[in-house]
């Protein structure tokens, strides 16, 4: 009789004590935003957007940060979705199991949990200085590319994985090869799965720091990579240039570090509106992902 | 009437891992009637029937030994490429599995993969089949919704007439009503014997009644072994195997 009552308490208790948890951390992240928002709302606004950064914070911008971190994502999504998906598709479609396939996917989880600045050191060695890539959006990008690839492959793989054999063993049935199979039912059927883990690790990319940091790149950029396309007056009017993508650059959370580590409490203030920018990408990508995996709740 | 074999199965064994699901079996099927394998859950009719458009081959530890011979084609020897006999015999699932697309897209799949893109020639098609597969009246003005968004009964019939398409010889039931209520089951097993006339039709159930309805001939399987084979009247009738006349009254199973 007592010891179902303790049970009872135990019950209320453990109730009580997970929700204390629980509010913890949502209240810990409320202060944080409500003090970030306190101190760089106020920044907020066109000429922030449009400003390259400066020694007179009230004056400077994000300008060089957004448009560099657009360029950094642009070159991580090249490199880092095909290779990506195309491993995974590999891996859990063709490759037969062995000790070689064993070991390759312990090592893709592994490298899941590698810490990014030994990516960047990676980067400094392979990219900046063996293939003279130098500081520019080119060796970002690829480094950022190497950090969510093992995140998209797990990702593909899972999506994969979840497509039910029944839709397999139809397609097979009236005579399709495995090629048709994969191409035709069981990557649409696990399309939505693989776009949200894509796009979970790109945001992951867009908030990364340290890799890019170890490469060197610049924090004071007062100007933008090379457009990709240029107008003229004269023919051919308009021109195609790769050039941007070994132009230095600055990214984000690159310019609010930066801007952070200044004494002066005006550019505090713009770090501030410069996370807000920052949370504002990881929570629109993030939302996008859930909405995704929300509607993809297919039931076979 | 001329009896034409159309496929054979000659000692037939079958394993997973290091477990015997068929032992020894024999069987031959005639072209354009109804054979059911019927047997209580484990026997082996299941894995019996995939072995006929080696649907075992997508399972990592399973091994066959013994032949499968279609129309005097080996269809486990070296030389022979499956996914094109695979449109011969045709296959429909216990689960009914249509792909998650429009009806219209799943009835052209078998159709579009092998390389046809002529579309009024696939519209034929489509309409073709869900008519043989007795389903065109009530999905005709619907073709382009999802085919999940159909009942299970008309979800099968999809199935059935998805198979149809590639122009199949032979057709694998296996067990296609487990998953219906009586109704859709009478639809099915009316449109197995309308199919009869010009498909060879194998099909595996667990329900007596049901191959005695549906069936010209009934492969009894027990524990791996065909016990009995031979025309549905006889074996219900008079069953020559003590263990079959057990089954069909229901002593076990």
């Amino acid at each position: 009789m007592s010891s179902r009552k303790l049970d009872r308490n135990m019950d209320a208790a453990f109730k009580i004590a997970g929700l204390a948890a629980t509010f913890f951390g949502l209240l810990v992240l409320v202060v944080l935003v409500i003090d970030v928002f306190m101190d760089g709302f106020h920044r907020i606004g066109w000429d922030f957007f449009t400003s390259y950064p400066s020694r007179k914070p009230e004056q400077a911008g994000i300008l060089s940060a957004w448009v560099g971190t657009i360029w950094i994502m642009i070159t991580t999504a090249i490199f880092a979705i095909p290779l990506g998906i195309g491993s995974g598709i590999y891996l859990e479609e063709y490759a037969r199991r062995n000790r070689f396939t064993d070991f390759i996917e312990i090592n893709i989880a592994n490298l899941a949990g590698v810490p990014s600045v030994i990516y960047g050191i990676l980067g400094l060695g392979l990219f900046v200085r063996m293939m003279h890539l130098d500081r520019s959006v080119l060796a970002g990008g690829l480094i950022l590319a190497l950090l969510v690839l093992p995140v998209i492959i797990l990702s593909t793989r899972e999506a994969l994985r979840s497509v039910p054999s029944s839709i397999r063993e139809a397609s097979y049935a009236l005579g399709a090869t495995k090629w048709q199979t994969i191409r035709h039912q069981v990557l649409p059927a696990g399309f939505g799965s693989i776009l949200t883990g894509i796009i979970l690790a790109m945001s992951r990319a867009v908030g990364e720091t340290a890799p890019l940091i170890t490469i060197g790149a610049l924090t004071y950029i007062p100007f933008l990579p090379t457009s990709p396309v240029s107008l003229s007056q004269q023919s051919p009017y308009v021109h195609l240039s790769l050039q941007g993508f070994f132009d230095p650059f600055t990214v984000l959370p690159i310019q609010i570090f930066n801007w952070v580590s200044r004494p002066q409490k005006g550019f505090l203030a713009d770090a501030a509106g410069g996370i807000i920018v920052l949370l504002a990408i990881t929570l629109f990508m993030n939302g996008a992902a859930i909405y995704l995996r929300y509607k993809n709740q297919k039931r076979w | 009437m001329e009896q034409e074999i159309i496929i054979q199965i000659k000692d037939a064994d079958s394993f997973y891992g290091p477990k015997q699901i068929l032992k020894n079996v024999t069987l031959d099927f005639q072209a354009k009637t109804v054979t059911a394998l019927m047997g209580p859950s484990g026997c082996g009719k299941s894995t019996l029937i995939r072995c006929l458009n080696r649907m075992n081959d997508l399972i990592p530890r399973f091994r066959f030994e013994g032949k499968v011979l279609y129309k005097g084609i080996d269809l486990y020897a070296k030389d022979v490429d499956i996914t094109d006999l695979r449109r011969e015999i045709g296959m429909v699932f216990q689960k009914p599995n249509p792909f998650p697309k429009s009806i219209y897209e799943n009835v052209a799949y078998g159709v579009r993969i092998q390389g046809i893109t002529n579309r009024e020639f696939i519209d034929g098609i489509v309409e073709e089949s869900l008519k043989r597969a007795a389903l065109w009246e009530e999905v005709k003005d619907r073709l382009h919704e999802p085919a999940l968004s159909l009942s299970g009964g008309q979800q099968q019939r999809i199935c059935i007439a998805r198979a149809l398409a590639v122009k199949p010889h032979v057709i694998l039931f296996d067990e296609p009503c487990s998953a219906l209520d009586p109704i859709a089951t009478a639809k099915i097993e009316e449109l197995i014997t309308e199919l009869k006339k010009n498909y060879t039709i194998i099909v595996v159930t667990h329900n007596t009644a049901q191959a005695a309805r549906v069936s010209d001939f009934t492969a009894f399987l027990y524990l791996g072994d065909l016990v009995e084979f031979g025309p549905t009247a006889k074996i219900f009738t008079v069953p020559q195997d003590k263990r079959t006349e057990e089954y069909l009254t229901g002593k076990f199973g």
